[in-house]
């Protein structure tokens, strides 16, 4: 009999390596050996190099550039300057968040390290010596690099070209530094809460400036071929697609005939969201010389001119009753942008979804205003590792619980639980308007304070605060709690745009006629795992083992529209379009599958990798023989092939939430601390490969870790950026790493076809607020309430200091 | 982040390099490991016409030790500090202090020649050299001549080397007593906020020697030599410790950076002194 030799269901399934398998990465053979395929490794015939002369200074009047000397080099074929931008309508471009941005210094400077010649010539070392020898006459200005300074009487204008513009892209402007208000919520009924609540906590929390620093710098190689018209650019692109539509728009070049790839990459971490001059002027130098063109800008080019991060002053006062209900939430965010607003945000949030700042709290009323202010600094704003704002949403809302719980004498963990949207109260609308589908916190929360024996810690802090107290010890704990809902998956078309490009995205698959397949999707994998993952959401969608399945991305010629990979999106949104593509595959396969079998469809049920007669297991086709049957069958009214599209427009945003927990040892002389536990536990709905979860957790919260506790892109008072190199941007190596405990619920989201809801931003998110919640809970017993981070050496401390902990 | 255009030699004797930098005068250079010049190279932050490699020149590599009397080739690899088994026994500190350097990548290639030469107060090597009352040996076109460590140091980046001499090696005599070197740094790979060198001997309770030297601490190496003599000759207690490290930091005169600001610095210097006395102490 045939089905004795036949497989059982289960093993049938675990053959498929789908959902929910450690299935090995299915990248890191090639990426291991060297074998990967960077935008740097791209190499074409008669290629040159670009690159830029920056600017030594914040703010300046350009009196002169002269590119003579340089042009009399041999090798430099070229210097590019605004005057020569200018008649193509290139010196400026727009950036994603309404404004426009100088693509080379167009008569001024705003920033140090701003682009203000693009160099070409020969090789990297021609180019850097004709670089040297542009010559640039600076007229110095008074810089101001400080957000409040920024939009006082006397304040230096930084935007000339529209300094008498009463109107931004984000309503009325009030000074010529500021750029758009954004308010959210209910202003009144907050204040009349705050006005009569029991107790009220006000505390102004700063995250800091930093900077995504990928392994990979951004870059990009331009080829116009001048007899097809075509221009094909490789680059270090987090979204292809909408770099194609952007790049035809701005220069003229009919969509068809351009053609943007994305190659491997090295990281992204919002980094690579934004167009950057670098790439406008490898096009044109492409088209001037008629040759490639390749530009890769150096690690110090990316720390100081390519996007950075966060830069928010928050200023919160949140109201309880005595007994620790919170009643309201207001926040007033001053938001430094530096000299363009080229954030990457949905274009209707300007300042992202900082709206989710009421965080995983049930709070009746909320208010939150955003005012976008332009300084000396560079351009960017990006969403490093996060979701559009949403770790400066949560690192507010969790340091604002704390102040809260300080205020009203209580636990912090208490004040967390009593607070918590209920399991029950899902789906739950925010006082600032979002849906948040799906989860359960207490469940969490108790999980995870049980796993680290939170009421010991709480023991063994109390004893280490008597032994320093006696004097027989000088260091402190202090344990860092955080809870974190996100809000990622952008997003729905109907309120999630850029650039009038909706955030829905898109998989096509095609199987083969001996039942292999092939899927391309809009997103770009920049080490996320997405040739490993999604390749096992098909794999239990349609039978075909993961292993059979090639997953192509990055290739706006042959890949489907999408608006790419970043804010989480890519799982809960293109993830969402493969599986649906995945069942068009079944829904027609069942179709052959009847024929095949001479039974109607609806006598059929799918068994793992087959259609099976219903009450006649013996009766049956596999996914591999219907795909053969595809391609050889005349089946009266379907079509041959087997292949499915799916664009994917989600209905709601999905809200992966976590518990972290992490417990620190300070010395107060020193100010270095010592990670001595870090507990994270992560729900993002459906796990579709808990190796790869475990490992995004782990990239998460390292950069976490560096941004609490050191990583920062400082500036002094001239605007000069202090912290150029890898020796003072903080990035951790294996030795500043501790060891983490990763956990989880699984609560799966109701509306994504799988139940996914995103994970590789989570553990940033949480793990800043829960690391610098641990420093600030080791000082809570001297009265700290509030300290800026990094929590690096010399500031921690200077909290000891100015606590009088020194003697 | 490339450098200008420069030459390249490779002499495979000593008098070769000598001759070639005598002929180059400032515009020569001699690189070691590079992994101080070629950072300022990249970022053009100096113009060199001729480049002159060092590492084929034999002469200038090896541990050797006599007795108690310790010679070092200035070509000699800080790994080659931290591994040697010969040199660990005689003068310990050496990879106490060595391990602290940089990271295993930069101590492959980094040499004690190049880190003692190179006149950067954030080294740490010059503050070692401090400690051990070492002397260098330099030769050029003028001839040989040694100096001592604690005279060598004008300014950051200025020596009492000129620039057409080359360091040959550096020696000094197997210290007695207990040891530390004791950095605080913000990561791996990071130059000190603060650190600190000490070497004591005791016999019974009383400082018999005493050494102690600090590194990034001030545009030099600092031998603390007020700090020794109030320890030279006294019963040993906390109270003197404490009297001795605050002589230490009265002498260190940091600058701010990242690290932080002067008055955090100086603190530190304390903490490192204090710590580095008392590791020592027990040693001793
Ligand atoms: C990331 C990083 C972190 C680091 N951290 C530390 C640290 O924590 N502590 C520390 O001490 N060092 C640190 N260093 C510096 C490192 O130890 C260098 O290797 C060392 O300072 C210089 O040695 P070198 O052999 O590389 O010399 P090179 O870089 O080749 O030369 C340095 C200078 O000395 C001159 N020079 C070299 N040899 C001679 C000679 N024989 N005679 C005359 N002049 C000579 C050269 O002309 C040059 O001016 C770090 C370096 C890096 C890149």
């Amino acid at each position: 009999m045939d089905d004795v030799k036949t497989p059982s269901s289960e093993e049938r399934k675990s053959a498929l390596s789908g959902l929910g398998t450690s299935r090995k990465r299915v990248e890191d053979a090639r990426f291991t050996q060297g074998k990967g395929n960077y935008v740097d490794d791209i190499k074409l015939k008669g290629m040159l190099f670009g690159d830029f002369v920056r600017s030594p200074v914040a703010h300046a009047k350009i009196k002169k550039i002269d590119t003579s000397a340089a042009l009399a080099l041999p090798g430099v074929h070229a210097v590019l300057t605004a005057a020569d931008l200018e008649p193509l309508g290139l010196h400026w471009m727009p950036t994603l968040a309404g404004d426009k941005q100088m693509v080379l210094a167009d008569g001024k400077v705003l920033f140090q390290g701003q682009e203000v010649a693009f160099v070409v010539g020969d090789d990297r070392y021609a180019v850097a010596d004709g670089v040297a020898l542009v010559e640039v006459e600076y007229d110095e200005l008074s810089v101001v690099t400080d957000p409040f300074k920024a939009e006082m009487e006397n304040a230096p204008i930084l935007r000339e070209d529209i300094a008498d513009q009463k109107e931004g892209a984000h309503g009325p402007r009030r000074h010529p530094n500021h750029i758009f208000t954004w308010e959210s919520g209910d202003k009144e009924g907050t204040n009349k809460v705050l006005d009569e609540a029991e107790v009220v906590a006000d505390e102004m929390v700063y995250y800091h400036r930093t900077h995504p620093c990928p392994l990979e710098t951004c870059g990009c190689v331009a080829s116009m071929d001048k007899v097809n018209g075509k221009l094909t650019v490789w680059g270090t692109f987090q979204a292809p697609h909408a770099v194609r539509t952007v790049a035809s728009l701005i220069s003229s070049i009919p969509e068809h005939n351009i053609r943007i790839i994305s190659p491997d990459i090295g990281g992204g971490f919002g980094n690579k969201v934004g167009v950057y001059p670098g790439y406008v002027c490898a096009i044109v130098a492409s088209i001037v010389t008629g040759v490639p063109i390749k530009w890769v800008e150096d690690r110090m080019d990316n720390l100081m001119a390519t996007a950075f991060a966060r830069d928010y002053w928050m200023h919160g006062k949140i109201s309880a009753t005595k007994d620790g209900k919170i009643t309201g939430l207001w926040c007033h965010t001053t938001a430094d942008h530096g000299a363009f607003d080229a954030c990457a945000d949905p274009t209707k949030f300007p300042a992202g979804f900082m709206n989710i700042c009421t965080g995983s709290y049930d709070i009746p009323v909320a208010y939150l205003a955003v005012d976008g202010v332009y300084t000396n600094k560079a351009p960017g704003g990006v969403a490093y590792r996060c979701s559009f704002r949403v770790t400066e949403a949560s690192y507010f809302i969790e340091r604002m619980i704390e102040v809260l719980a300080l205020k009203l004498g209580m636990d912090s963990a208490e004040l967390r639980s009593k607070n918590f949207i209920k399991k029950e109260q899902f789906p739950y609308t925010s006082a600032l308007g979002w849906e948040y589908d799906s989860g359960d916190y207490h469940k969490a929360w108790d999980k995870a304070l049980e796993a680290v024996n939170y009421k010991k810690l709480r023991e063994d802090q109390a004893k280490q605060l008597e032994l320093f107290k006696s004097g027989k010890s000088r260091k402190l704990m202090g344990i860092g709690l955080s809870h974190f809902t996100e809000i990622v998956g952008a997003g729905p078309v109907k309120n999630c745009d850029i650039l009038g490009l909706g955030m829905f995205d898109a998989c096509e698959i095609r199987i083969h006629p001996t039942g292999s397949a092939i899927a391309r999707l809009g997103t770009i994998s920049q080490g996320q795992g997405h040739a490993t993952t999604f390749a096992q959401i098909l794999a239990s969608e349609i039978g075909i083992p993961a292993s059979d399945i090639t997953l192509e991305e990055g290739d706006t010629d042959t890949a489907p529209y999408g608006l790419g990979t970043y804010g989480s999106r890519s799982t809960p949104v293109a993830g969402a379009a493969t599986a649906m593509a995945g069942r068009k595959i079944r829904a027609k396969a069942q179709m052959i599958a009847a024929y095949l079998l001479e039974v109607h469809d609806d006598d059929l049920e799918w068994d793992v990798d087959r259609f099976v007669v219903k009450g006649a297991p013996e009766k049956f086709k596999t996914m591999k023989e219907i795909a053969f049957a595809s391609y050889n069958q005349a089946i009266p009214g379907v079509e041959p092939g087997l292949e499915a599209v799916s664009y994917y427009d989600p209905p709601n945003m999905t809200y992966p939430n976590g518990a972290y927990i992490c417990v620190m040892e300070i010395d107060v002389d020193t100010g270095v601390s010592e990670i001595k536990k870090v507990y994270a536990l992560d729900d993002c709905g459906t796990r579709i490969n808990p190796m790869i979860i475990e490992g995004q957790v782990h990239g998460g919260l390292t950069e976490a870790l560096a941004i609490s506790m050191g990583q920062e892109i400082a500036y002094d008072e001239q605007g000069n950026v202090m912290t150029g190199t890898l020796m003072d941007f903080f990035v951790p190596t294996a030795w500043e790493t501790p060891n983490y405990e990763t956990d989880f619920t699984e609560t799966p989201s109701p509306h994504h076809p799988i139940g996914a809801k995103g994970v590789g931003e989570s553990p940033n998110v949480g793990g800043v607020s829960a690391f610098s919640n641990a420093v600030h809970d080791a000082f809570k017993p001297f009265g700290l309430t509030q300290a800026h981070m990094p929590h690096d050496h010399w500031r921690v401390w200077k909290i000891a200091k100015d606590l009088g902990l020194h003697n | 982040m490339i450098p200008s255009a420069f030459s390249f030699y490779k002499p495979d004797n000593l008098q070769k390099a000598i001759n070639l930098i005598a002929d180059f005068g400032d515009e020569g250079r001699v690189i070691a490991g590079g992994h101080s010049l070629i950072p300022v190279m990249k970022q053009r932050l100096t113009d060199i016409k001729h480049l002159i490699d060092l590492s084929a020149i034999n002469e200038l590599k090896g541990i050797k030790i006599k007795g108690s009397s310790i010679s070092i080739g200035a070509m000699t690899t800080q790994v080659e500090l931290i591994t040697n088994a010969e040199l660990f026994k005689v003068a310990p500190v050496i990879r106490e202090a060595s391990l602290q350097i940089a990271d295993p990548q930069v101590r492959n290639l980094g040499t004690i020649g190049g880190n003692v030469a190179n006149g950067d107060p954030a080294n740490d090597m010059p503050g070692l050299m401090q400690l051990l009352d070492a002397t260098y040996t330099i030769n050029g076109k003028n001839g040989v001549r040694e100096i001592k460590a604690r005279e060598f140091y004008e300014g950051a980046y200025f020596t009492a080397r000129e620039d057409d001499e080359i360091l040959v090696s550096i020696s000094f005599n197997s210290p007695i007593g207990g040891y530390a070197y004791e950095k605080q740094k913000r990561k791996i790979g990071d130059y000190a906020t603060a650190a600190a060198g000490v070497i004591l001997s005791v016999d019974n309770g009383v400082c018999s020697s005493a050494s102690i030297a600090l590194t990034n601490l001030s545009d030099t190496p600092i031998y603390c030599s007020d700090a020794v003599s109030m320890l030279i000759g006294k019963q040993i207690d906390d109270s003197l410790l404490s009297e001795v490290t605050k002589s230490c930091v009265e002498q260190s005169d940091p600058v701010a950076d990242q690290r932080g600001p002067v008055e955090f610095k100086k603190y530190v210097a304390g903490i490192v002194v204090n710590k580095a006395l008392n590791r020592a102490f027990d040693r001793s």
